[in-house]
């Protein structure tokens, strides 16, 4: 592990090398294998918040107040430490350059980082594609890439912010969920024909999911990644 | 045995001999579908099975609930890792399905509302290893669980129980569906932790 940077009050960023990485596309995740000296062993999967070619990659982690992988990789890891990862994984909630539709990004929470690497992405392939990103979180703290995301804005991306429990000061509308009047509102609208991208939490999922499909995207356009349970 | 994680111990837990290896046990039920949920009304819903002669074998929702019904008690194993012990569930036997139906191909696909595939063996879904079932834990199978009903193969990863079923098509041959295309094994044994690809 190169490099940490603390984003939230519970989450942080990790920068790892890995050689012979070689890349991964925006979306993609990893497997990541912590093994204790008695021989426990736990496996977890994480999304790439990074889309390079290279042998370094990042990943965001929010600490689980019961996980048992999160808390070590948040609270315990130090530059230096080695990890076992295994990967990329997946081919279905990804972004590649090559796709020239316009884009709406949709997270909620931690379900931010595989957006971010589409977005970096996208910026990084000089794409002209319309790219929006709605992102959802509770309070202003729990923001992840907060610069690097208002960096990223163009004329080929935009971020609209939902706070639901707490809104920065001066923040002109009030506190709230994402729901279909907040969709209709932000989001490229079906008429565009826009590839989706929701990420974050399975109550959040479900609920925009939802909506979407109600103002006329198609499911097969609405791709969706869920974490935990209900 | 890997790379030891500096300062790592895990929880102190005994380790559970009825997890597959690489699996923790959870109490909720974590939904990781690939897009929307759909919703089908039991008025419009129809399983059917084709075999390679074109003939289509079809039950409406009715015609389900008129089938002998078992109740299930069974583990399922998730590829992302977590499983559950000891589900309960109520569905038709696939012996019950296949009883009337002349096929000569050894592989399936099965088919989703929504447009999900995922293939499995025909002798995987037989002799009483499969369902299609349409409760849990007592109630009516939710939608994002797979509701009205959805196909139930315990024995392999839970990619292949596919939600929203609605329909079995024979094949010649073992050909890949949704996940198995994007990078998950072909047949997802998960004692032989068949994750990937």
């Amino acid at each position: 592990m190169a490099s940490v940077n603390t984003e939230t009050p519970t989450g942080r960023s990790i920068m790892i090398d890995v050689p012979g990485w070689g890349g991964n596309l925006a979306g993609q995740h990893l497997d990541l294998r912590l093994s204790a000296p008695d021989g426990y062993q736990a496996v977890r999967s994480y999304s790439i918040a990074s889309a390079s070619t290279g042998d370094r990659l990042e990943l965001a982690v929010d600490r689980l107040p019961e996980g048992e992988v999160s808390p070590y990789l948040v609270d315990d890891l130090l530059p230096g430490d080695q990890l076992e990862l295994r990967g990329p994984l997946g081919g279905w909630f990804v972004w590649r350059p090559e796709q020239t539709t316009p884009v709406q990004l949709i997270g909620g929470g931690s379900g931010i980082v595989p957006l971010v690497a589409m977005a970096r992405a996208h910026a990084a392939s000089g794409s002209t594609a319309r790219f929006q990103l709605l992102y959802s979180v509770r309070t202003p703290e729990d923001v992840f890439f907060k610069d690097e995301l208002a960096a990223l804005a163009s004329p080929y991306f935009a971020v609209t912010w939902v706070y639901t429990r707490r809104t920065p000061e001066g923040w002109p509308t009030a506190a709230g969920r994402v729901n279909r009047e907040v969709l209709a509102a932000a989001t490229i609208p079906a008429s565009e024909n826009p590839a989706v991208f929701v990420c974050g939490p399975t109550g959040f999922v479900e609920s925009v999911a939802d909506s979407l499909v109600a103002l006329g995207h198609p499911a097969a356009s609405v791709k969706t990644e869920r974490f935990g349970g209900k | 045995m890997g790379i030891i994680s500096r300062g790592f111990s895990g929880r102190s837990r005994e380790h559970n001999p009825e997890l597959p290896p690489g699996q923790f046990l959870t109490e909720d039920f974590p939904v990781l579908s690939a897009g929307p949920t759909p919703r089908i009304d039991t008025d419009e819903w129809e399983f059917t099975i084709t075999t390679e002669s074109g003939t289509v074998h079809r039950w409406s929702w009715a015609d389900l609930m008129a089938l002998p019904v078992e109740d299930v008690a069974t583990d399922i194993h998730c590829v992302t890792r977590w499983s559950k012990l000891g589900t309960s569930w109520r569905g038709v036997s696939l012996d019950t399905l296949f009883a009337g139906v002349d096929t000569g191909y050894g592989f399936t696909m099965a088919h989703s509302y929504g447009g999900y595939t995922t293939n499995v063996p025909l002798a995987d879904l037989l002799g009483g290893k499969a369902w299609i079932a349409f409760e849990f834990d007592g109630q009516p199978l939710d939608p994002e669980h797979g509701g009205p009903a959805r196909l139930l193969v315990p024995h392999l990863y839970f990619w292949k129980s596919a939600k929203w079923i609605r329909g079995i098509q024979m094949h010649k041959t073992d050909d890949a569906g949704f996940w198995e295309q994007n990078g998950y094994n072909i047949y997802g044994d998960p004692w032989l932790e068949q994750r990937y690809s």
